[in-house]
């Protein structure tokens, strides 16, 4: 089946000789790879691999020494990180990076910011158009807190939630963006083991919306449950991708990542 | 803009209106009316540098130059051109805001405090020129003859109506600033001074909206520039020096820069300070300014409007400890 989806759908993520050095360190070098629409694609790799170096160039926030990211058939590289936002792509971070002084709702609230508009005299003045965008952006962000089940917590501040609410309250602001990429960086990291299951539910459902999922995870079991596809990243370059179950069988992967450990 | 924010609201415009009734027939603190025109126009200053220093965590050392632009715009357009003084205001206002926008684009751009150096050297630019343009400014001696502002017909002359106008034009921002912060604006200036990169990351333009916020400071100390000119009619460069910036940073410090109201009660309070009870200081008074700011720093960092959440965090440790002794 996910074959047929890598063969059916065009790519909303196209990698080409993606470069990123750091003074004389080369964090990723050379890579060229495509994500196909609405599937989940891990990105897996030792410490230091470059996967969030990978999400960094995507997302906007460093801009890559060389080479080409196209969203949707539209070039993004080095392009400010709340106009690639703006084109429907959104991510969460390894250490949490939310508002802390900022309630859940508001949390969320904030990721409605590139899909409304009215500026400094509008909401100043409170102009009717300003008043009812509001009321629709309370609206949509409960219904996104909803779906992350943590519709109960909104007016707590977000920074008194524990780590595991935290992550998820990450995952939700970032879908409030309705991004058509949702980029996750190590969101079972800090996780117990049924959170992290629940976790794994909670991207299918990401996936079943239509939202391509690009996933950075150490979990193995998750990654091996969930993902349509694995790109192993080693040293900067792709070592490796294709469907879990032929990753798991992938000889360079045994040898440079997984080890002997792997129970499958 | 919340139930809390509208109490005080209330609550501080019933206490702005009654207090010249309060006053005026105490002869020792009956000219308090005139001090608190000029802490109602500081207070327009002081409330924008809060926006900008609160919510975008910029500092501007400029602010007294905005003012000082906002009050010679009108005084010389007003004296020098006979233009009235209802459209001398919008003049100066634009000006600062264009000025602002010039110095704010590529300030703001960088991370770190760039906005405090470029501002720094702007200030006492302006300063510069308006003690050396004698034909337009007047010099170091300043302009005077800058007539009374003229509304529908009336003359305002007198301490009342200035105070009533002052502190109506300074209720009018107050309201449209609580409105700003508690709307998808000020939830972005709030994303970006506590998560700059999410916020971004989220779409938030941060750089676009730090700037705007420094604008929107420059057009209100604009304002409060061209009142004062219209309300003192003469006017020199001393008044908007460094120092003053400085000032206008040591009302908003004092009062608490986390909340617009920490503005009001800060320039309110610091007026009175340097207007009434340090004047025995006379040139030591740059002294005591320098120790408020140590103390409130070192002891009060989140200013005067701190002080209530700090008494009802007590309090309600005070009612556990008790009930845990109870128990």
């Amino acid at each position: 089946m996910t074959m047929a989806a890598s063969r059916l759908n065009a790519p909303i993520l196209r990698i080409e000789g993606l470069e990123m050095r750091f003074g004389g360190v080369a964090a990723l070098q050379g890579i060229d790879y495509e994500v196909p629409a609405g599937i989940i694609q891990a990105v897996i790799g030792p410490n230091g691999a470059g996967k969030t170096t990978l999400f960094n160039c995507i997302s906007g926030m460093v801009k890559p020494s060389n080479g080409a990211i196209s969203f949707d058939g539209r070039r993004i590289e080095g392009l400010a990180p709340h106009r690639i936002a703006g084109f429907g792509v959104s991510r969460t971070f390894q250490h949490v990076a939310l508002f802390r002084k900022m309630t859940v709702l508001e949390n969320v609230m904030l990721g409605r910011h590139s899909r409304t508009r009215h500026g400094f005299f509008a909401t100043g003045l409170r102009l009717p158009g300003m008043r009812s965008e509001e009321k629709l952006i309370r609206q949509k962000a409960l219904e996104f807190l909803d779906f992350v089940s943590l519709a109960r917590f909104a007016e707590l501040d977000a920074g008194t939630l524990p780590l595991g609410k935290q992550k998820i309250l990450e995952i939700a602001r970032a879908l409030a963006t309705e991004p058509r990429l949702i980029l996750l960086d190590e969101p079972a990291g800090g996780l117990n083991m049924r959170e992290t299951e629940e976790l794994g539910d909670l991207i299918q459902g990401i996936k079943e919306l239509g939202v391509t999922v690009l996933l950075v995870e150490h979990d193995m079991n998750l990654i091996m449950d969930i993902s349509d596809r694995v790109l192993v990243l080693d040293f900067g370059r792709v070592l490796a991708s294709g469907t879990p179950a032929q990753i798991k069988e992938d000889s360079a992967v045994i040898g440079a990542y997984l080890g002997v450990e792997i129970q499958c | 803009m919340g139930r809390k924010n509208r109490l005080i609201l209330l609550g501080t415009a019933l206490f702005i209106g009654f207090f010249p009734v309060m006053v005026t027939n105490i002869k020792a603190v009956s000219h308090y009316v005139d001090v608190m025109v000029f802490a109602g126009i500081f207070t327009l200053v002081s409330i924008g540098l809060s926006l900008l220093m609160g919510y975008a965590g910029q500092i501007s050392l400029a602010q007294a130059a905005f003012f000082g632009i906002g009050a010679y715009t009108s005084g010389i357009l007003t004296a020098k051109f006979g233009l009235d003084p209802l459209l001398a205001m919008p003049a100066g206002m634009i000006l600062c805001g264009l000025v602002a926008w010039i110095i704010g684009m590529p300030a703001l751009r960088l991370r770190g405090h760039y906005l405090a150096m470029a501002t720094l050297g702007f200030g006492v630019i302006v300063n510069i020129v308006l003690g050396e343009e004698v034909n337009w400014t007047g010099g170091p001696s300043g302009m005077s003859d800058i007539p009374a502002l003229r509304i529908a017909g009336y003359k305002i002359t007198s301490d009342i109506a200035w105070y009533y106008l002052v502190w109506g034009i300074v209720f009018c921002v107050l309201i449209f600033c609580l409105h700003v912060i508690h709307s998808r604006v000020g939830r972005a200036l709030r994303a970006i001074h506590e998560e700059e990169k999410a916020a971004e990351c989220m779409g938030v333009p941060t750089a676009r909206y730090k700037v705007r916020v420094f604008i929107l400071g420059a057009v209100f100390a604009a304002i409060a520039g061209s009142l004062y000119a219209h309300y003192v009619t003469c006017i020199n460069p001393s008044s908007f020096n460094l120092m003053w910036s400085i000032r206008f940073m040591l009302m908003v410090m004092v009062g608490g820069m986390q909340s617009i109201w920490g503005a009001l009660v800060g320039t309110v309070l610091m007026t009175f300070i340097g207007n009434e009870w340090l004047r025995m200081f006379a040139e030591f008074e740059v002294l005591v300014y320098g120790s408020i700011l140590l103390a409130v720093a070192l002891f009060l960092p989140g200013g005067i409007v701190s002080l209530g959440s700090i008494a009802a965090l007590r309090s309600r440790k005070r009612a556990s400890a008790l009930e845990d002794a109870g128990s």
